[in-house]
């Protein structure tokens, strides 16, 4: 009996102690985008102005890597129209799409474009949706600082490192390449729901998939964490987490055939950086455009003026040409994606919007 | 009520007190009472059965050999496999370096507050030693990343960032209140008609304890280990933080592994349609991690009742 009051008390205190960490961390979640709103918005014209009359909800989900973008939307148009709530979730790109195809959610964000399952399970129930590329982000190939071999790899070495086929067999640098050092190949990357994994396994290996004797985690900050302290490791991510942890990690460059480039605003911009540049995407609900509250913010997060706040969570933005088109198919209301389902790999958003 | 109280002007001869509604109300609280001893029940005939269930849906797609055989475990991935020793080999890893910390400074400080300490000092250490276990386990996780893994680096050179070690020892640390205050109390409620009889018959305080308060104690002692041990089978969030989420076969402690609760979180974070292989391989280990946890349970059942021992 002893033992089980015992038992008791000690779960107690803990649960206690549980409640009251968590507490403090809700209460320490404060957001940290810096505010420039007044002339930011004031420039943006029409979708400023109609701010003042503005009310409802707007329901925005989808992939963890567009979600900086949406927060820091999301913020600076509900200070200047109070009455409208957007709700901003994380559900990741592939979640995103199962909400939206639902009826859920008035925008689904995404780090790649909508697939053909996707486009036929919205289809089947009567969801009609407008693709609005918005960024750009280079999956950027790290490794540790001490790594002084791996400062370029061609696409076909992280096929070899990254393919079904090195599932336990793949395992020390020099199978890589014979003058790379004979020590433990250590992997870090995104777990399978991540549209980060999606898009690279699409890039580097194809359908096949990749192996999975890896340490994968949704959390990107593990990979930062796992390659920073293991001088054997290589991990990918988005580049804006690379750009938070320069300090920590070495970028590797890529070679498709081209010579060797590493990742970085410019080389993401101007398409240089292949093929693990890829888009990012808003899909807005047709029906839902209707609401004006969430028309004002679509065409919010769109603007050119509004792009200094892509920069600053760390994507490029897409060119103000591509924003145009964009602009004009969601004018048009024109639907569908333009990849019709397929592969956005070495595609070019200028030729097909 | 008041119809319940005897009259004012009562003789015991008239005055009937309403038996019936007396039972009536029993009855009632009775009911009401056991409705909410059943809740704890039903809620484990419900996890049982749901585990069940799905587990066997599992090993509809997944035959039980490939499952107990396969040396890779890899359910998310293009070229799946479903070896089961990968992540318990991870588990047993973890648990016994944390046994192997919290067996002997558990047990050697419960010797020491129940034997040596003078009553103000016992009084301070043991709530000392309680708040330790309120400690959030997700804290600990975070000390074993942040702390105990750089400055093991310092002395173990092949020392990767994550890995078993270190989330091991802090594991052990974790699960040092558990074992340290119940052996306590094991080791408090032998009878202090033993220690006299020892010391009457000429023994040295160390050989009483050795001899006489220990294997006294030893049910008790046994019992809280067990359960440090399925505590520590059953934490999630150090191994998880500290220990990487890599599956693979072995017992090297200076690598990241997948313990059983690591590869559950992956799987819960992620976003598994239901029904999917994936998602019913989470079942599949949780119907492991339970098997395991009621063995030992059983063990310590048994143990405690062959082993207790009555005094007075």
């Amino acid at each position: 009996m002893l033992l089980t009051k015992r038992t008791l008390r000690v779960s107690y205190s803990m649960a206690l102690v549980a409640l009251m960490v968590s507490l403090a961390a809700c209460g320490g979640e404060e957001d940290t985008v810096t505010t420039e709103t007044g002339d930011d918005v004031a420039a943006t014209g029409d979708t400023g102005d109609t701010g003042s009359g503005l009310s409802g909800n707007v329901l925005v989900d989808g992939s963890s890597t567009v979600f900086p973008i949406s927060e820091a939307m999301a913020e600076e148009f509900m200070a200047v129209n109070p009455d409208v709530r957007v709700t901003v979730g994380v559900s990741g790109s592939g979640g995103g799409f199962k909400k939206f195809c639902a009826g859920e959610t008035d925008i689904s964000n995404a780090s790649r474009p909508i697939k053909q399952e996707e486009i036929d399970l919205c289809a089947e129930n009567g969801i009609e949706f407008i693709e609005l590329p918005v960024a750009f982000d280079g999956i950027s190939v790290i490794t540790n600082p001490e790594n002084d071999w791996a400062m370029c790899l061609t696409t076909d070495e992280l096929r070899t490192m990254w393919e079904a086929a090195a599932q336990g067999t793949i395992t020390s640098w020099n199978q890589i390449r014979a003058d790379f050092p004979d020590e433990p190949l250590g992997l870090f990357g995104p777990g399978t729901d991540s549209g980060t994994y999606d898009y690279f396994g699409e890039a580097i290996i194809g359908a096949a998939g990749t192996r999975g004797d890896y340490t994968a985690s949704e959390d990107d900050n593990v990979i930062v964490q796992g390659v920073a302290s293991d001088p054997n490791g290589l991990g990918f991510l988005g580049y804006a987490y690379y750009a938070e942890n320069q300090d920590t990690l070495a970028l590797v460059e890529i070679d498709n055939g081209n010579g060797c480039v590493a990742p970085s605003p410019e080389t993401i911009a101007d398409g240089s950086y292949q093929p693990l540049s890829r888009p990012e995407f808003f899909y807005v609900k047709t029906t839902s455009l209707e609401n004006p509250a969430v028309r004002a913010f679509i065409e919010f997060q769109i603007a050119n003026e509004n792009k200094e706040l892509i920069n600053e969570v760390g994507y490029v933005p897409v060119t103000d040409e591509i924003t145009e088109r964009a602009a004009k198919r969601l004018e048009a209301g024109t639907t569908g994606s333009v990849y019709e389902g397929g592969s956005p790999v070495g595609v070019s958003l200028k030729d097909v919007l | 009520m008041t119809s319940n109280l005897p009259p004012a002007n009562y003789s015991t001869d008239l005055w009937q007190p309403n038996r019936a509604l007396a039972k009536n109300t029993e009855l009632l609280v009775k009911l009401v009472f056991g409705a909410f001893a059943l809740v704890s029940v039903l809620t484990t005939a419900g996890i049982v059965l749901t585990l069940i269930f799905e587990t066997f849906e599992f090993f509809q797609a997944v035959p039980l050999w490939n499952f107990l055989t396969d040396t890779q475990w890899t359910p998310l991935f293009a070229d799946a496999q479903f070896g089961i020793f990968v992540l318990i080999s991870a588990t047993i890893m973890t648990t016994t370096i944390a046994i192997l910390l919290a067996l002997p400074v558990g047990l050697m400080a419960a010797i020491y507050l129940s034997e040596y300490a003078g009553p103000k000092t016992r009084k301070r250490l043991k709530p000392a030693l309680e708040i330790l276990a309120g400690v959030p386990s997700v804290v600990f996780g975070y000390f074993a990343l942040l702390t105990v893994t750089p400055v093991l680096q310092f002395f173990i050179p092949g020392l990767q960032g994550f890995n078993a070690l270190s989330a091991g020892l802090v594991l052990g640390i974790s699960i040092l209140p558990l074992v340290a205050s119940l052996s306590e109390d094991a080791i408090y409620s032998v009878p202090a008609s033993m220690r006299e009889g020892s010391y009457a018959l000429g023994a040295t305080k160390r050989e009483t304890i050795v001899s006489v308060v220990l294997p006294a104690a030893l049910s008790g002692i046994v019992a809280s280990v067990i359960l440090a041990v399925s505590r520590a089978i059953g934490e999630t969030m150090i191994v998880t933080l500290a220990a990487g989420q890599n599956p693979r076969l072995g017992f090297n402690p200076l690598v990241p592994v997948m313990t059983m609760t690591a590869f559950i979180v992956q799987v819960s974070l992620g976003d598994t349609p239901a029904g999917s292989i994936a998602y019913l391989s989470i079942f599949a280990v949780g119907m492991t991690l339970f098997l395991i946890t009621l063995v030992l349970n059983l063990f310590s059942f048994w143990f405690v009742r062959k082993f207790q021992e009555k005094y007075e």
